[in-house]
């Protein structure tokens, strides 16, 4: 095999997402291992900009055109798909965001290749690519070979750490202004900003972080008052916002917010990896749940099995019962 | 509005997952099937969108253990008709499940319609190739990770809005027919009554196609199948609700959190 190694960078308005630096980190490892070049692919209009920081690659191929101002999917993907079938790049990396979320599949969708998604790891193993999957909403993995060049792989958010991917110079650049862009039947119109909450749960030091495993509307109390003997704030996993039980504003993760308050407690959270991603970065992570192979377990520092119903309001009262002997002892 | 909801069954994760003894799979014997979470978000929008502008909603599902509870559940919420797939082994790999699909979608008499929808993502997928290659395929547009489609029946446009990072949405106008990923719903998914349900299935029927097999295309192939290794793990903590909040309590105080 040979071919170089692309990574499709993911920009929303503009700016270089993380996840970029996170698959130009492995798209490194993976050249060296490989003894060829690794090429970041940035699409978009007038994007002198974002160049400055992508050094660690070998190159940046940089596709300008009016066209491809919009994050539309299957315009992005027809054009790296058109270049890949005139540079022959032996495996095309892209990060798993929600704008770059169907990019990989259309690319491959349109070549003909294989893709694998939820990548955690991505590696030649006798003249294979070996790539980790997660499935099952991060409770197994995966390992898949592919021989085919290229193969396209998705990758989950934190596949390396961001600072490996960053570099404070720009790479050899590559301007391609040429691109067969298709007529397309989807057109931007606008973004809608995140509604600006009660509070900023990004600015918070203390967060009880609940999921599903809260179960009621009603039972969001004992989590409150939790947060509050810790001077804290509640925020949520998806299902507890698609329930509307707390507002987008307080959702934690892909699609919500990213948050690193110096105490995380995940009470009925499983751990999927659009979860993790958002709260991964935490100082001290507690988690509660009732199922001892919760994928939470792997990021939280301290962990309980048990019903968050027992534990939490448990914990509050500990918590109330320390600080009056501690209000005592200073009396 | 005519709308086809793709639907799947996928272990209910909640439960126990145990690997079979060949190393590559899921062992079966005691896995409680549900509705992929994201397909039931699927059939809400679908459904809302049916509230509103009239229409029929088709459900198409390969034949899955327990998948008639599923499929009466949502004809019992509003669906006009479910038609199963006989024969769709996952094992054969995506592009042969959308060519039988596509097949389905034909000799079930669904199409033309608007939309596909589908689930965002099955969380058993290892490829996520589902909605793109059948968009591709039956060259329907196509955008995915979505939480709400609306329908102007005025100017007969067409908005999705599409999740991004961060809590922000980019609304696009989009041209039908097309294959949506749906998130999540306007609205939390609607509950619907046993009883309901149960009325469904002794009133309704569930269709079944049978489509062949379309060889020559390749799967992914997985080498091996495991828990992840515990790289890092939790410091475990145990004993009653009292005296794991009391240890808790001495961790917290030792980080300065008190
Ligand atoms: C493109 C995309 C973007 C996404 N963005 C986000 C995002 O921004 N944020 C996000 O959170 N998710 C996001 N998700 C969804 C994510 O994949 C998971 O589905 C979600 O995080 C699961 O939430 P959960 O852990 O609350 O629910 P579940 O996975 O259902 O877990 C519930 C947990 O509660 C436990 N439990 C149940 N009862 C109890 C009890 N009584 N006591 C203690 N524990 C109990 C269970 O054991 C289980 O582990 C996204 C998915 C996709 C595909
Ligand atoms: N075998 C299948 N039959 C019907 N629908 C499916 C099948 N596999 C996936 N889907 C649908 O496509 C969505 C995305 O699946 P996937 O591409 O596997 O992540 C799912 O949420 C389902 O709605």
């Amino acid at each position: 095999m040979s071919g170089n190694i692309w990574v499709v960078a993911a920009l929303c308005r503009g700016r270089l997402l993380d996840a970029t630096y996170e698959a130009v980190a492995l798209g490194r490892e993976l050249a060296e291992n490989l003894g060829t070049k690794l090429e970041v692919l940035l699409l978009g209009h007038e994007l002198k900009d974002v160049l400055g920081t992508l050094g660690i690659a070998d190159a940046v191929l940089c596709v300008e055109h009016a066209a491809l101002a919009d994050p539309v999917p299957e315009v992005h993907a027809h054009v790296v798909a058109r270049l890949a079938g005139t540079r022959h790049p032996q495996a095309i990396l892209v990060p798993q965001t929600n704008v770059t979320w169907e990019l990989g599949s259309l690319v491959a969708g349109e070549l003909g290749v294989p893709y694998v998604n939820s990548c955690t790891e991505l590696r030649m193993v006798e003249q294979t690519l070996e790539a980790h999957t997660v499935l099952y909403g991060g409770k197994v993995e995966a390992i898949v070979r592919t021989k085919h060049a290229p193969s396209i792989f998705g990758l989950v958010s934190g596949v390396r750490a961001v600072e490996k991917g960053y570099a404070d110079h720009a790479p050899a650049t590559e301007r391609i202004t040429e691109v067969d862009v298709q007529p397309t039947s989807v057109q931007l119109r606008r973004y809608l900003e995140p509604e600006a909450g009660d509070i900023d749960i990004s600015k918070e030091e203390v967060l009880v972080g609940v999921g599903r495993g809260i179960e009621t509307r009603d039972n969001l109390e004992v989590s409150k008052e939790l947060a509050d003997v810790l001077g804290g704030a509640i925020c949520g996993s998806r299902p507890v916002i698609d329930q509307g039980w707390l507002p987008l504003s307080r959702q934690v993760g892909k699609s919500g917010a990213t948050v690193k308050p110096k105490l995380y407690i995940a009470a009925g959270i499983s751990g999927a990896p659009e979860h993790v991603e958002g709260m991964k970065g935490s100082g001290l992570i507690i988690a509660i749940n009732s199922d001892p192979q919760a994928p939470i377990f792997q990021v939280a520092h301290y962990g309980i099995v048990a019903k968050l119903l027992d534990v939490l309001p448990a914990l509050t009262e500990a918590i109330r019962s320390r600080s009056r002997r501690g209000m005592k002892q200073y009396a | 509005m005519k709308i086809v909801v793709l639907l799947k069954m996928v272990p209910d994760v909640v439960e126990e997952l145990e690997i079979a003894p060949d190393g590559k799979s899921l062992d079966t014997t005691y896995l409680r099937m549900i509705l992929n979470d994201s397909d039931n978000h699927a059939l809400e929008e679908a459904l809302l969108l049916k509230e509103r502008h009239g229409g029929k909603v088709c459900l198409l599902a390969p034949d899955a253990p327990e998948v008639d509870d599923a499929l009466f559940a949502a004809l019992a919420k509003g669906a006009d008709r479910a038609v199963k797939i006989a024969g769709i082994d996952a094992a054969e790999g995506t592009r042969a499940v959308v060519a039988r699909i596509v097949q389905a979608l034909s000799t079930a008499d669904l199409l033309p319609a608007d939309l596909i929808l589908t689930g965002a993502q099955a969380i058993d997928d290892l490829d996520g190739l589902v909605a793109p290659l059948l968009a591709q395929t039956l060259r329907w547009s196509h955008l995915s990770v979505v939480n709400q489609v609306r329908f102007d029946a005025s100017t007969g446009v067409t908005t999705v809005t599409k999740e991004f990072p961060g809590g922000l949405r980019a609304e696009f106008e989009i041209k039908l027919p097309a294959v949506l990923g749906i998130q999540s719903a306007e609205k939390p998914p609607r509950y619907v009554p046993v009883a309901k349900v149960r009325a469904a299935m002794k009133s309704l029927q569930i269709d079944s196609t049978t489509v062949p097999i379309a060889a020559g295309m390749p799967a992914l192939e997985i080498q091996s199948m495991a828990k992840p290794s515990a790289a890092g793990h939790a410091e475990m903590l145990e004993g009653l609700p009292e005296a794991v909040a009391g240890k808790l309590c001495d961790v917290l105080a030792a980080h300065g959190l008190l």
